[in-house]
């Protein structure tokens, strides 16, 4: 099971009370941009078997979006930290680095 | 003026385990704005009547209280009958500040569910928590019920009071009576 706490109201809760909202720390690229760049932010998604980023929303609770650090085959949760980030913050790269060392994932590491 | 009546009208059940029975006309305002701005808290302290409500937290007596729902969003319970007063006294203090007073009295149901039994008919339906321990007094929880939002938190010793939105009232009032049929004691708290 998935268990994953909100760091907007504190809530730790499983999967169900919240929804998935795909890849985290994407650039948007927008009208004006180049085809190549518009594809890769349209289409291009990881698809790691580990350590992912993603966002989710506390569907059912306060409603807010929050990112999360997991793994994706043992269902670990790394880390939830705030959506007004466009990168994951020290602690949470620390936490990762402690429990999966020589982790990738895109340029983080 | 046509005469309010609630989502049931009152229905009460107690054939089962525990005893579900609808609350009539609660007066419900929704606050939004900065929860941490004191001029919003005084706003809602004021016309509730109640302390201001922590991260996750109600401060509910009888038919009054404030229900912390989000970092932005404020549940003010009140009297059926002031909350048109009520939502008034809140716009003129909170003139110029960012903020959104909104009468949702019609718009919710709240249920009442009580006996030895409601932490384990309770329990059956949301995905929380609920040991004697971990649930308490005060807290208060927006989640899932079955299938529909729900929100509830503990009114007194063995009663839940629980709100859900008015055209799924049916809905949860059914699921209620299913969890505490007649020979589905769990006994687990």
């Amino acid at each position: 099971m998935l268990m994953l706490t909100c760091p907007v109201c504190g809530v730790t809760a499983e999967e169900t009370e919240f929804h998935a909202g795909g890849e985290a720390h994407l650039t948007r690229f927008g009208p004006g941009s180049s085809d190549d760049d518009f594809e890769t932010y349209l289409f291009m998604r990881e698809n790691p078997k580990g350590v992912h980023f993603e966002r989710w929303r506390h569907v059912y609770g306060c409603g807010k979006w929050f990112h999360a650090a997991r793994c994706t085959t043992t269902l670990e949760v790394f880390g939830t930290y705030s959506a007004q980030v466009t990168e994951p913050p020290k602690e949470i790269l620390d936490a990762i680095s402690e429990k999966r060392p020589g982790w990738t994932w895109r340029d983080l590491a | 003026m046509s005469k309010a009546v609630s989502a049931l009208n009152g229905a009460t059940w107690s054939d089962g385990i525990a005893t579900i029975s609808e609350v009539t006309l609660q007066g419900m305002i929704t606050l939004r704005g900065d929860l941490s701005d004191p001029a919003i808290r005084s706003a809602a302290t004021g016309v509730a009547a109640v302390d201001m409500p922590d991260q996750g937290q109600a401060q509910c007596t009888d038919d009054r209280g404030l229900c912390w729902m989000s970092p932005d969003e404020l549940l003010v319970l009140c009297p059926y009958d002031e909350v048109a007063a009520n939502i008034e006294k809140m716009q003129t203090a909170l003139k110029g500040i960012h903020s959104l007073c909104f009468n949702v009295s019609d718009a919710r149901a709240v249920f009442d569910l009580s006996g030895p039994n409601a932490r384990d008919v309770l329990a059956k339906l949301v995905p929380v928590d609920l040991a004697p321990e971990r649930f308490t007094k005060g807290m208060f929880r927006r989640t899932r019920m079955a299938q529909v939002p729900a929100a509830f938190w503990l009114h007194d010793t063995d009663h839940f009071r629980i709100i859900c939105f008015r055209s799924q009232a049916q809905y949860v009032y059914d699921l209620l009576k299913t969890a505490s049929a007649c020979g589905s004691t769990v006994s687990y708290f």
